[in-house]
């Protein structure tokens, strides 16, 4: 018999109230090493929430995250840092730093936060740019890169901290059509180097081709959960499916 | 009419060594007065928007107090009122310094707040989900660009002050408008004293405003904002 591997992060009871509105209820998650689950769902349906609950950027107001099989003290800011040196998190606006270039985006947290040398900092920076294939455009500021350049950028300095778990809260949903081949590439590249991923997102190919497990989500709960195969195969009447043709529905001729 | 203008340059010319003596402590009174309010408002501006709920009161007290009276009124209330109760035996132009940063603070204060707050919350959010504290967010984030978004709002209180300064005059502060009124009142020559010191106050402030421009184009970040010729 043996023991299932301890899940790299779970989530158990998470449970918002926002405005008077629930906006999560009772979410629960598992991701073990290696896997990338996707949320998928209509807007509103806390996708996005619950993603920040896991760094706890949104504290819940109830239940638990663990990393590693370790619970998450919310109220030790100490402990929340560690976590989040851990967890790395891509927004839908990017959120590069406006002030700096993108190598000083990418280096900045290794200096302040793992308190690395500036030299140091520069060269991991550097390398970092290169994987994500902007090494020439170290030296430009956010305004002056595209907005697939600056969500490279922005993955690019997700990973410099070496996180364990990379939370990607819908990626390419504010970038141009064009634009979202590039960062989907990057994204291919780190789930095939084995990075743990949960992503939510509206890009149902890419979710069918990369995830482990789709989690569909609505009015802030998981209504439905399973691998692609089963909740997208033709004639299984799952919201899941639904969805996912109303999606394509649009962009078909 | 050309006459006259050319019969009073002698009066000018007399008097303007008094006059100019006066621009030090004008200058004394208005950097004191600005770095006193930079020193104290910034702090403030980051407490107002980042710190526990007592503290955002107090500030807000705080802030009222100053930006609810005439700077007249402050002075004073201060210099006669204030500093005489509690012991105080200052110098006019520390006194000057004193009450006109602790007002600037407070207006400090707003312009320092407005342009933290008119910042995208996606910032703070990244630098935390980075791992930084909210200190190490604030200090490598957040100011870096709230104080570049507000120079211009600055180059105002700069300003302000320099006007303000001549009201320590009341005071018997010995500056600009002190020396003026003391040479006028005794040759009578109002008029072209008058124009000599707006003439100086007119100098002084094109060169803290271009000085302040100048720094504005120095810590631009290309592409962000629209400004190209900075006036």
């Amino acid at each position: 018999m043996s023991i299932p591997p301890v899940p790299v992060l779970s989530a158990r009871h998470i449970s918002v109230r926002l405005n008077g509105k629930q906006i999560l209820n009772d979410v629960s998650i598992d991701v073990a090493t290696g896997e990338m689950k996707v949320l998928i769902g209509p807007s509103g349906a806390g996708k996005s929430t619950f993603l920040q609950c896991l760094n706890f950027l949104q504290p819940p107001d109830e239940g638990t995250v663990s990393l590693e099989g370790q619970q998450i003290d919310s109220h030790s800011t100490r402990a929340l840092c560690a976590l989040r040196q851990q967890v790395g998190m891509i927004f839908q606006d990017f959120n590069l730093f406006d002030h700096l270039t993108a190598i000083e985006n990418i280096a900045v947290a290794l200096r302040k936060v793992a308190g690395v040398s500036k030299a140091e900092a520069h060269e991991r920076a550097l390398h970092e740019l290169e994987r994500v294939g902007l090494a020439s455009r170290g030296g430009l500021y956010p305004a002056e890169l595209s907005g697939g350049q600056k969500q490279r950028v922005a993955i690019a300095r997700a990973l410099a901290m070496d996180p364990k778990v990379m939370l990607l809260d819908e990626p390419t949903s504010a970038l141009d059509p064009e634009l979202v081949g590039e960062v989907l590439a990057v994204i291919r590249n780190l789930a095939a180097g084995g990075m743990t991923m949960i992503m939510a997102t509206h890009q149902m190919d890419f979710a069918q081709a990369l995830a482990t497990e789709i989690l569909f989500m609505e009015s802030g709960r998981i209504i439905e959960q399973g691998a692609p195969a089963a909740l997208l195969a033709e004639g299984a009447g799952t919201r899941t499916a639904d969805f996912f043709h109303k999606l394509l529905a649009p962009t078909k001729e | 009419m050309i006459e006259t203008i050319f019969a009073k340059i002698p009066v000018i010319i007399t008097a303007f060594p008094y006059i100019m003596q006066g621009t030090a402590v004008t200058l004394i009174t208005v950097i004191g007065a600005l770095s006193l309010g930079l020193v104290v408002g910034l702090p403030l501006a980051v407490l107002q928007v980042y710190g526990p709920r007592w503290i955002r009161g107090i500030i807000a007290v705080y802030v009222w107090f100053f930006r609810g009276m005439p700077i007249l009124l402050l002075l004073f209330l201060f210099y006669f009122g204030l500093f005489e109760l509690v012991g105080l035996n200052l110098s006019t132009i520390t006194a000057s310094c004193l009450v006109l940063g602790m007002a600037s603070a407070a207006y400090q204060s707003q312009i320092f707040r407005g342009s933290i707050q008119s910042l995208p919350t996606g910032q703070m959010k990244a630098a935390l989900a980075l791992g930084m504290s909210e200190r190490t967010g604030i200090c490598t984030i957040i100011l870096p660009q709230a104080l570049r978004l507000s120079i211009p709002g600055w180059s105002n209180e700069f300003s302000i002050l320099l006007k303000d300064s001549a009201m320590c005059f009341v005071l018997g502060t010995p500056e600009i408008m002190a020396r003026t009124h003391f040479i006028a009142s005794r040759t009578y020559e109002h008029l072209p004293l008058y124009v000599t010191a707006g003439a100086l106050y007119f100098c002084i402030t094109m060169i803290g405003v271009t000085l302040l421009r100048r720094l504005e184009q120095r810590v631009r970040i290309p592409g962000y904002t629209t400004a190209q010729n900075i006036f």
